[in-house]
């Protein structure tokens, strides 16, 4: 297939994702806005004015940034692994495995799509905090950078769950058994300073720390981890994903008999 | 150069069922060829290989001179698939499946909306355009399928049981485009349970089962090996018993109704000679089977016994 016919055909899976996702918007964008919205006011600023400063921040300062990254991580997976699974629980997936399509630019495509959810809602949640905090952007090439880094991250892994599901049963083990809790243990609404030395060494494990981490270093300039290991952590996991999501769609995982 | 080659396809899948058995065959640019075969008898594979979602195992296949092993992007190009069951998604509109799947293809946003509203108006489908497809009637819904294989137009069409569950009206309207098209140069391959669909339409066939080609030939051919055809008569007054015609075997059905088993080498104008020496007038007179339902049952069982 010419390049120029595989940019159509790409654009035009990324077109058929915002439009999905926006067709749907009181599923996809209103419920993360309401949700980070109650932990704006829950957790930063009833319970935060009792908490104090966090890493020189106040609590509200310090809890944003997380927030915004848990809200883009998991618009991101869910995006690919809702769109992805459903396409193929329906059929419709087969539209692109019978067309000349190469399987990468079917990759490249989803995985934008499930970015532009990520940005979407984190534009949101990012506007929403403006009624609670004050947002001094400390680096923006950084923040930037691991936002759209780790929406990418994210939106592998949900291609790879999508593959995967049998049922959509399926598409909600890994949010609710793995995401979730890691995203909660990952530094979101606390500094690993304040655990026993032995639970910041299991922390170190959790890699929803470090684009955590990294991202509210952006933003306020401080981080439990060393944002050069945490960007080569994520390109790591982003090239190691890709390839096994491409290998699952050239062997036909799942999606051809 | 052929539009489709295929030889020696075998295709085994990984519970170790063979659903080909080494099956060859040739379909020529711009012909309407039927490829028949009982449940199971392995159409759908054959489909499905050449449209990439099953893995063939062994074998080689041809697509307008394309290998499928040396270039299927190109290959794929050539065909526009058909499937059984619905395959788009039952939340877009009529209109975005039709232009998406043309994007798949390469095809810019400005060609693909004219294509789109071309085979939407064509199959009555544009004032549907903006509808979710899930409010489109069973009909309509395997019009769509058409309409979005048709977009890139391809050479070559592929076409799995496409009038199932279609009402007669749209069937037959159905046929009227498919023969359009085929006129206008497309090559048509259709698998079918509707024998009559396959007599009237196609003009090659291959009857399949148990993954082994039964039969290749053309339609006209396979229909003069019957040996036999059996002939429903409705006469005009009602009849005590079933009139004698010498050398046939006559069947009375009810008080109008009669049946008649005429052989080859026999004519039918001998019948009615025999009806009327008995004053018997006949109103009407039709198949009572479709000719290549019969050939087609005794071939299958020719097979298997």
């Amino acid at each position: 297939m010419h390049i120029s016919a595989q940019w159509i055909s790409f654009s035009t899976i990324v077109r058929k994702e915002i439009r999905r996702f926006m067709r749907i918007w009181v599923q996809t964008l209103l419920p993360p806005a309401i949700t980070m919205a109650l932990y704006f006011v829950i957790f930063g600023a009833l319970i935060g004015a009792r908490i104090g400063d966090m890493g020189g921040f106040s609590y509200m300062e310090f809890v944003v940034p997380g927030l915004i990254m848990m809200s883009v991580l998991t618009n991101s997976y869910s995006n690919v692994v809702s769109s992805f699974y459903s396409a193929k629980f329906q059929h419709s997936i087969e539209e692109l495995l019978v067309s000349p399509t190469p399987n990468y630019v079917i990759l490249a495509g989803y995985i934008v799509g499930g970015v532009c959810r990520g940005l979407a809602v984190g534009l949101i949640v990012t506007l929403m905090s403006l009624f609670f905090t004050d947002l001094q952007v400390h680096s923006l090439s950084v923040t930037v950078s691991i936002v759209v880094l780790t929406s990418v991250l994210f939106s592998l892994m949900g291609l790879i769950n999508a593959v995967f599901a049998n049922s959509f049963d399926d598409i909600s083990i890994i949010p609710t058994f793995v995401l979730t809790p890691l995203t909660y243990l990952g530094g979101v609404f606390y500094s690993i300073d304040l655990l026993p030395e032995f639970w910041q060494g299991v922390s170190q494990l959790n890699p929803i720390l470090y684009v955590v981490n990294t991202f509210r270093y952006g933003i306020l300039g401080v981080s439990d981890v060393n944002i050069v290991t945490a960007f080569l952590g994520v390109l790591a996991f982003i090239v190691i994903l890709f390839a096994a999501s491409l290998w699952l769609l050239n062997n036909g995982k799942r999606l051809r008999s | 150069m052929t539009a489709l080659t295929i030889e020696n396809l075998e295709k085994t899948y990984a519970g170790g069922f063979q659903a080909l058995k080494g099956i060859s065959l040739e379909v020529a640019p711009g012909d309407f060829f039927a490829l028949l075969g009982p449940n199971g008898a392995g159409k759908s594979t054959t489909i499905g290989i050449l449209c990439s979602l099953v893995r063939k195992t062994a074998g080689q296949v041809n697509v307008f001179g394309i290998d499928i092993d040396q270039d299927f992007s190109a290959a794929k190009r050539e065909i526009g698939v058909v499937p059984q069951e619905f395959n788009f998604n039952q939340f877009e509109n009529v209109l975005d499946i039709v232009v998406n799947q043309a994007g798949y293809y390469g095809l810019s946003r400005a060609v693909a909306h004219q294509r789109a509203e071309k085979y939407l108006t064509k199959l009555g489908l544009w004032d549907k355009r903006n509808q979710p497809s899930r409010n489109l009637s069973g009909g309509m819904k395997r019009r769509l399928m058409i309409a979005r294989a048709l977009v890139h137009e391809p050479r070559l069409l592929i076409l799995d049981e496409p009038t199932a569950g279609v009402d007669i009206e749209l069937r037959r309207s159905m046929w009227e485009f498919l023969r359009e098209i085929n006129a206008a140069g497309t090559t048509i391959i259709l698998t079918t349970h509707y024998l009559e669909e396959a007599e009237s339409l196609c003009r090659n066939i291959a009857i399949i089962n148990h993954g082994e080609i039964v039969q290749k030939t053309s339609v006209k051919a396979l229909l003069k090996q019957l040996n036999k055809e059996v002939f429903i008569i409705d006469t005009r007054a009602p009849l005590a018993a079933a009139p004698q015609a010498s050398g046939y075997v006559v069947r009375q059905l009810d008080e109008h109704t009669l049946e008649v088993e005429v052989e080859r080498g026999q004519s039918l104008n001998d019948v009615f000679k025999a009806l009327e020496a008995q004053k018997i007038e006949v109103v009407s007179m039709r198949n009572k089977a479709n000719r290549l339902e019969e050939m087609f049952v005794s071939l299958i069982k020719q097979q298997e016994g």
